[in-house]
C-alpha cells in the first residue's frame, strides 16, 4: 500500500465504493478508508436494494437513471451476478390525496426521461396479484425501475475497483485532516497518515463528523428504520410496491420481491427516531405486518425470517448534497436520505468527474442543484 | 396396527409406554396415510416409511430430519398449502402434506386465525422449560413473584422426556437414580401447585428487543413480554461435524435421535453409526439398543472415550465396538445415507490414509459435543436487561447439575427482586460445581476373590458425581473413603441381597454374587434394561466382564422386576463359579456380525462437505474465500449467502470458526457473523393478528 494518493475516498459504502471505482477508471490512484471490516458493513447492508428513478427531484432522477444502466449491465460488462431484477417500481393510491400527488409528478419525471405512467385500478391489480380491492384508486408505474442485491453489488464494485488499482483499507478510522492554507495535505488515521491531492466525504451516517473534519458542517442527521426479509418463494410479483399512506407510527413503508424470492420490507417512522441506533424494537413487525397484510393480504403465511435497523443520513429537503466546499481539494457525496444504494453509482460517476475536471453541462446543473448552498426549500416528495 | 405401523413404529420398549392416540388419516403427495393424532408431522410420516420431505431449491439435494427440534428448517413440508417445519406441528384429520420441491409456491390461503399482539408484564420471564428452567420456576414461584415460564415444546421437561436412563448425581440433591423422564413429571407436578407460575407452551421465543421486550410467538398469537428479570435456560444445540455426505438424510444429531425414539416412538432406524464418544452418544446408543436396534459402532477420535467410563463400558458389555482414535471421512448415499466410512487418525486428528472402514447403515448419529445456546442472554446484556444464564445455556454438563444451576440462579433473583432474604449456601454453589464435574481420577480395577456368601460387587472405577448405591443400601454398608458424591464407592460388612443397589445404579455397574445355593454355580443378579422379550427363562446368554469382554456362557434362571424401581429388571444367572466375580453384563449384539464391508468405498474430498445446509454452502467455498484474504464473515455470508438461511446461522456458525481455525487465521483477524432476530420464521400473520381475546 502506497503512503500517498491523488484522492482519498472516507467510508466504502454505498457511495465511497462506486466513487473509488469510477475514479480508478479516470486512471486516478485512489485510497479508501474505512472502519469497518470490509466494504458496504455500514448502512449499504442495511439497504433493501430497491433501485429507481421514480423521485420528485429532477437531479435524482437523472442520477437514479445513470445508476440503473450500471446495475443492470452490470453482469453482461463484468459477470457478477448481483441479483438485478427489473421489476419495476409501484405507487399505489387508495386516497386522492396521493392520487393526485402521484400524477401530478409524472409529467416532470417524464420530462427527465422517467419511463412511467399511471395505472387504472385493473391494471394495478394485473401486476400485483391479490392486491387489496376496496378503495384502490390506482398508481404510479415505472417499470424500468428495479432491484439488486445491495451486499453483492458493493462487494463486486470493490472487486473491479480493486482490479483498476484502487486499493481499500479496512479497520482504520479517519481521526483527522492535516490542512495546510485551503488544502488538505494528508489524511490522518488511527494507525497511520496519508498524504493526498483530494478527499472525499463519503461517510454515510458519520458524514457530519467527518465534515467537521475540514471545518465543514453538513446538515446530515440520520435517523432509524427498521427492514425485514421473508423466506424465499416462486415470484407472484414483479414491483416494489409503495404505500404513501399515514397511519399512527408509521409514514410510508414498501416492499418487493427479490431475484431469490424473498420479500424484502421496510417501514418510515412517524415521528421520525432520530440517531445512530441500529437495534431492533418490539414495534416494527406488528406495525409492518398490519399494514402489509392489510394492502396484501396473501402475504400472511409468508414467514418473517430476519429483521434489522439500519440510519438514512436525511438533508433537509430529502436530496443528497454533492459539493466542493470548504478547502480547496474538499469534496462531499454525503446526505444520502436512505437512498446511498440507487444513487451510487450515478453519483460516484459525477464526482468523479468533478475531481477530474470533467463535468458535463448536464452533470454542472445537477451538481447546482445539489450544492450545499442551497435553500433545502423544494422537499423531495418521494422520500 | 397396521403392517406400516408394526415397521415404523416401536410398538414395545423396556422402559416407555407407547404413546396412545386417535388414528386419523392425512395425505402425503396424495397418498393416503394414517398417523396418530397429535404427533408431530416428521414423525408421523417417518412412522409411515417417509425420510424424504423434499429436494432444494439450489441443488436438488434430498432434504430429511436434522434436528426434529423446530431450530433447523429441514424437514419443512407444504402444510395445508403453507410451508411449516413438519417436526412442531401436530397432525390432525384430513391434513394434505406435500414435499417441497425447489421453492414453495405462496398461494392465497387463509391467514393464521391468532389475536392482536398482546404485551404482558411480569416480574420473571423463563425461557426453556427443562431441568434449569423448571427448577427456577419452582425456586422463584414459592416465592410468590409473578413468573411466565416459556418452552417450545408442547410438554415441560426440555430433554429430560427423551432421558429415558437413570440420573447420575446425588439422591438428596437431584433425583439420582431416578430417570429423567420420571423427574420432568415431579417437578411438573411441583410447578402445577405454584399459583403465580404461569406455563407458556409452543411459545416460540423470536427475538429480544432493544426496548427491553421478549417477542414470543404461541399458537394463538404474538405476544411482548416486559419481565423485570430475563432467564435464559434454552439448553444447548449439537454440534455438527465437517465430512462429505453430511447432508444426506438420515444423518442427524443424537439429540433428534432421541426425540424421534423416545418421545414419539419411531422406528426411525435399523442400523446406526454414532459419531462421538461424549455421554451423549454413548447414551444415543443405548436408547438405541433399547428400542431393538443395531449399533454397528461408535467412532471417537480421542484415545478414549470422553463420556463417563461407566456408560462407555456398559455400551461395550452389550457388544457395541467403540472405534477410539477414528473419525468419519464420508457417509455414502443417493437420496439416504447408505454407509459411512471411518478411518484411523493420527495424534493431530488427521485421517491415515489406507485404515479406512467402510460400514452398511442407514443412520449416522453425530454427537460431537454441544454449545450452548445462548443468544438471547446475550442479546439482553446488549440491551440493558436484568438477565442471567442457567444450565446448559450458562455451561455444558448433566441434567442433575442443570437442577442445580436453576435453583440458584432462582433463588438469586428472588433476591435481587426483594421477594426472598433466603442465603444461597455455600455448599449449594460447592455442589453445582461438583456436579458438572466430567469424568474424573480412573482407579485400578479389581473384583473380590471371595466365593461364599452373598455380596454385592461396585464395578465403578471412576470418579464421577454420582452415589445412589451408598443411599440405597438399607444397611448403609456401601460407603466411600473420598468425596461424598465424587468418590468411589466401596461395600463392606454383611449384606442381606436385597439388590437395591443393583437395581439403582445408573451405570448398570452393580452386581450381585451369591454362593449360598452353589459353590460350582453361584447365581449372579445383573441389572438388565432391555425388553424381557428379548430373552427366555433357561436359555444360554453369553456373559461379559466389566469392558464387554465375552466370559463364556451362563445360564439365565429368573428375570425379576424389582419394586421401586420401575422397569430395571434383575437377571438371575446361574454362572460357572471362576468368572462369577467377574460378570457386569450380558451381550445382546454380536459384534462379529457388525463387521466392515469387505473393501472400503472411495471418499470424497473434505471440500464437499456441506457447512450451511440451509443454503447448501461447501467446506471448498469456504475455504477458497479464507484463503483468498477474507477475513470479514459478513463478507463470507454476503458472497456464499452461509448463514442466510431460515436458521439463521445455527449450525454453520460454528462450523466456519472451527474452519477458520484449521486454516491457521488468528480469532482476532475474524469479524463474526451480526447477530439478528428473528431466531425463528414466523409467519407475518402472527403479526398482524386483530382478532381480540375474548
Amino acid at each position: 500500500m502506497k503512503r500517498s494518493y491523488d484522492v482519498i475516498v472516507i467510508g466504502a459504502g454505498s457511495v465511497g465504493t462506486p466513487l473509488s471505482m469510477s475514479l480508478a477508471e479516470h486512471k486516478i490512484s485512489v485510497l479508501c478508508i474505512d472502519s469497518n471490516s470490509s466494504a458496504g458493513q455500514g448502512n449499504n447492508k442495511c439497504a433493501i436494494g430497491g433501485i429507481r428513478a421514480t423521485h420528485s427531484e429532477p437531479a435524482k432522477v437523472s442520477l437514479c437513471l445513470h445508476s440503473i444502466e450500471t446495475f443492470r449491465t452490470w453482469k453482461d460488462c463484468y459477470g457478477d451476478d448481483i441479483g438485478w431484477f427489473q421489476g419495476g417500481y409501484t405507487y399505489v393510491a387508495y386516497d386522492e390525496g396521493v392520487a393526485s400527488l402521484l400524477k401530478g409528478m409524472i409529467p416532470k419525471q417524464q420530462a427527465r426521461g422517467l419511463n412511467i405512467r399511471w395505472l387504472g385500478p385493473d391494471e394495478l391489480k394485473g401486476i400485483v396479484p391479490g392486491i387489496n380491492p376496496h378503495g384502490l384508486l390506482g398508481g404510479t408505474y415505472s417499470p424500468e425501475d428495479g432491484s439488486a442485491n445491495p451486499m453483492e453489488s458493493n462487494y463486486a464494485i470493490c472487486r473491479r475497483a480493486r482490479r483498476l488499482g484502487a486499493d481499500f483499507l479496512f479497520r482504520e478510522r479517519v481521526t483527522g485532516l492535516n490542512i495546510t492554507g485551503n488544502r488538505i495535505a494528508g489524511v490522518r488515521t488511527d494507525r497511520g497518515e496519508f498524504a493526498c491531492g483530494a478527499v472525499v466525504n463519503c461517510a454515510g451516517s458519520l458524514a457530519k463528523e467527518v465534515g467537521a473534519l475540514a471545518g465543514v458542517d453538513l446538515p446530515v442527521e440520520p435517523d432509524c428504520h427498521e427492514a425485514g426479509i421473508t423466506e424465499p418463494v416462486q415470484r407472484f410479483f414483479n414491483p416494489m410496491v409503495v404505500d404513501l399512506r399515514q397511519s399512527p407510527a408509521s409514514a410510508n413503508y414498501y416492499f418487493f420481491q427479490y431475484d431469490t424470492g424473498q420479500i424484502v420490507f421496510c417501514l418510515t417512522p412517524e415521528p421520525p427516531i432520530l440517531g445512530y441506533s441500529t437495534q431492533e424494537t418490539s414495534s416494527f413487525l406488528p406495525l409492518i405486518a398490519s399494514r402489509m397484510v392489510d394492502l396484501y393480504p396473501r402475504l400472511a403465511n409468508l414467514k418473517v425470517r430476519r429483521t434489522w435497523r439500519g440510519n438514512y443520513p436525511q438533508t433537509p429537503d430529502g436530496s443528497p448534497i454533492l459539493d466542493n466546499v470548504g478547502p480547496e481539494n474538499h469534496y462531499i457525496a454525503v446526505g444520502m436520505c436512505g437512498q446511498g444504494f440507487m444513487l451510487g453509482p450515478g453519483v460516484g460517476d459525477l464526482l468523479a468527474r468533478m475531481i477530474a475536471g470533467r463535468l458535463t453541462n448536464d452533470d454542472a446543473a445537477i451538481a447546482r442543484a445539489l450544492r450545499l448552498e442551497r435553500p433545502f426549500s423544494s422537499k423531495e416528495a418521494l422520500k | 396396527m397396521s403392517p406400516a405401523d408394526a415397521r415404523g413404529r416401536i410398538t414395545r420398549h423396556p422402559i416407555i409406554i407407547p404413546p396412545e392416540g386417535r388414528r386419523v388419516e392425512f395425505t402425503f403427495n396424495g397418498h393416503v396415510m394414517e398417523g396418530r393424532e397429535g404427533e408431530v408431522l416428521s414423525s408421523a410420516l417417518f412412522a409411515n416409511g417417509i425420510h424424504i420431505f423434499g429436494h432444494h431449491h439450489k441443488d436438488g439435494g434430498a432434504q430429511g430430519i436434522y434436528c426434529a427440534n423446530g431450530q433447523c428448517s429441514q424437514c419443512a413440508l407444504i402444510i395445508d398449502g403453507v410451508p411449516l417445519k413438519s417436526c412442531i406441528v401436530p397432525l390432525k384429520e384430513g391434513m394434505e402434506l406435500h414435499s417441497v420441491e425447489g421453492l414453495p409456491e405462496l398461494l392465497e390461503t387463509d391467514p393464521p386465525d391468532v389475536n392482536a399482539p398482546e404485551i404482558h408484564e411480569t416480574d420473571v420471564l423463563i425461557v426453556g422449560a427443562g431441568p434449569a428452567g423448571m427448577a427456577a420456576a419452582v425456586e422463584l414461584g414459592r416465592t410468590g413473584l409473578k413468573v411466565i415460564l416459556v418452552d417450545d415444546k408442547d410438554r415441560l421437561g426440555g430433554k429430560l422426556v427423551l432421558q429415558t436412563h437413570k440420573f447420575f448425581g446425588s439422591v438428596a440433591d437431584c433425583h439420582a437414580g431416578t430417570r429423567g423422564i420420571e423427574i420432568a413429571r415431579l417437578l411438573s407436578e411441583q410447578i402445577a401447585a405454584l399459583a403465580s407460575i404461569d406455563v407458556w407452551l409452543e411459545g416460540i421465543v423470536l427475538a429480544v428487543f432493544s426496548d427491553r421486550t421478549v417477542g414470543i410467538r404461541l399458537p394463538e398469537g404474538y405476544r411482548i413480554v416486559k419481565p423485570k428479570y430475563l432467564l435464559v435456560s434454552a439448553g444447548a444445540r449439537e454440534k455438527f461435524l465437517s465430512f462429505p455426505g453430511n447432508d444426506l438424510p438420515g444423518v442427524y444429531g443424537a439429540g433428534a435421535f432421541q426425540t424421534l425414539v423416545n418421545r414419539d416412538l419411531v422406528r426411525c432406524a435399523e442400523r446406526i453409526f454414532v459419531i462421538g464418544g461424549g455421554n451423549v452418544g454413548l447414551i444415543a446408543a443405548y436408547h438405541a439398543l433399547q428400542a431393538d436396534m443395531t449399533i454397528i459402532g461408535i467412532a471417537e477420535a480421542l484415545p478414549v472415550c470422553s463420556g463417563y467410563l461407566v456408560h462407555a463400558d456398559k455400551i461395550k458389555r452389550f457388544g457395541v465396538p467403540i472405534y477410539t482414535k477414528h473419525t468419519v471421512l464420508t457417509a455414502h448415499g443417493g437420496e439416504h445415507v447408505e454407509a459411512v466410512t471411518i478411518a484411523q487418525v493420527d495424534d493431530s486428528f488427521r485421517a491415515i490414509m489406507g485404515t479406512e472402514m467402510t460400514f452398511r447403515i442407514d443412520t449416522l448419529l453425530v454427537a460431537v459435543g454441544l454449545d450452548p445456546v445462548n443468544e438471547f442472554y446475550l442479546k439482553a446484556k446488549e440491551y440493558g436487561m436484568n438477565a442471567v444464564l442457567a444450565g446448559d445455556a450458562e455451561e455444558i454438563a448433566e441434567a442433575s447439575a442443570a437442577m442445580f444451576s436453576g435453583r440458584i440462579r432462582g433463588l438469586e433473583i428472588a433476591r435481587a427482586l426483594n421477594a426472598s432474604t433466603q442465603e444461597v449456601k455455600d455448599d449449594w454453589k460447592e455442589k453445582a460445581e461438583i456436579l458438572k464435574s466430567p469424568g474424573g481420577k480412573v482407579h485400578p480395577y479389581r473384583v473380590p476373590e471371595r466365593t461364599e456368601g452373598v455380596y454385592p460387587i461396585l464395578h465403578c472405577n471412576q470418579e464421577i458425581p454420582c452415589n445412589p448405591c451408598m443411599t440405597v443400601c438399607p444397611k448403609g454398608l456401601i460407603c466411600t473413603d473420598g468425596h461424598p458424591i465424587l468418590g468411589l464407592p466401596k461395600f463392606d460388612g454383611v449384606c442381606v441381597g436385597c439388590e437395591k443397589c443393583v437395581s439403582i445404579c445408573p451405570g448398570l455397574a452393580v452386581t450381585l454374587v451369591d454362593w449360598r445355593k452353589s459353590k460350582d454355580t453361584p447365581t449372579v443378579t445383573v441389572p438388565f434394561e432391555f425388553g424381557e422379550w428379548i430373552l427366555s427363562v433357561g436359555q444360554e446368554v453369553t456373559v461379559t466382564n466389566r469392558e464387554g469382554k465375552p466370559l463364556g456362557t451362563a445360564v439365565l434362571r429368573e428375570i425379576k422386576k424389582p419394586p421401586g424401581t420401575p422397569r430395571t429388571l434383575l437377571l438371575k444367572l446361574e454362572t460357572p463359579a471362576d468368572i462369577a466375580n467377574r460378570i457386569v453384563g450380558v451381550r445382546i449384539q454380536d459384534p462379529a456380525k457388525l463387521h466392515a464391508e469387505a473393501e472400503a468405498w472411495s471418499v470424497c474430498t473434505p471440500d464437499d462437505a456441506i457447512v450451511c445446509r440451509c443454503e447448501r454452502v461447501t467446506a471448498g467455498e469456504i475455504r477458497d474465500h479464507l484463503r483468498n484474504g477474507l477475513r470479514d464473515l459478513n463478507e463470507l455470508k454476503a458472497l456464499t449467502r452461509a448463514g442466510f438461511g431460515a436458521c439463521g446461522g445455527k449450525t454453520c456458525k460454528a462450523l466456519i470458526v472451527r474452519i477458520c481455525r484449521e486454516e491457521g487465521i488468528p480469532e482476532g483477524e475474524i469479524t463474526p457473523f451480526t447477530e439478528r432476530p428473528l431466531f425463528a420464521e414466523t409467519r407475518l400473520g402472527y403479526f398482524s393478528g386483530r382478532k381480540q381475546v375474548e
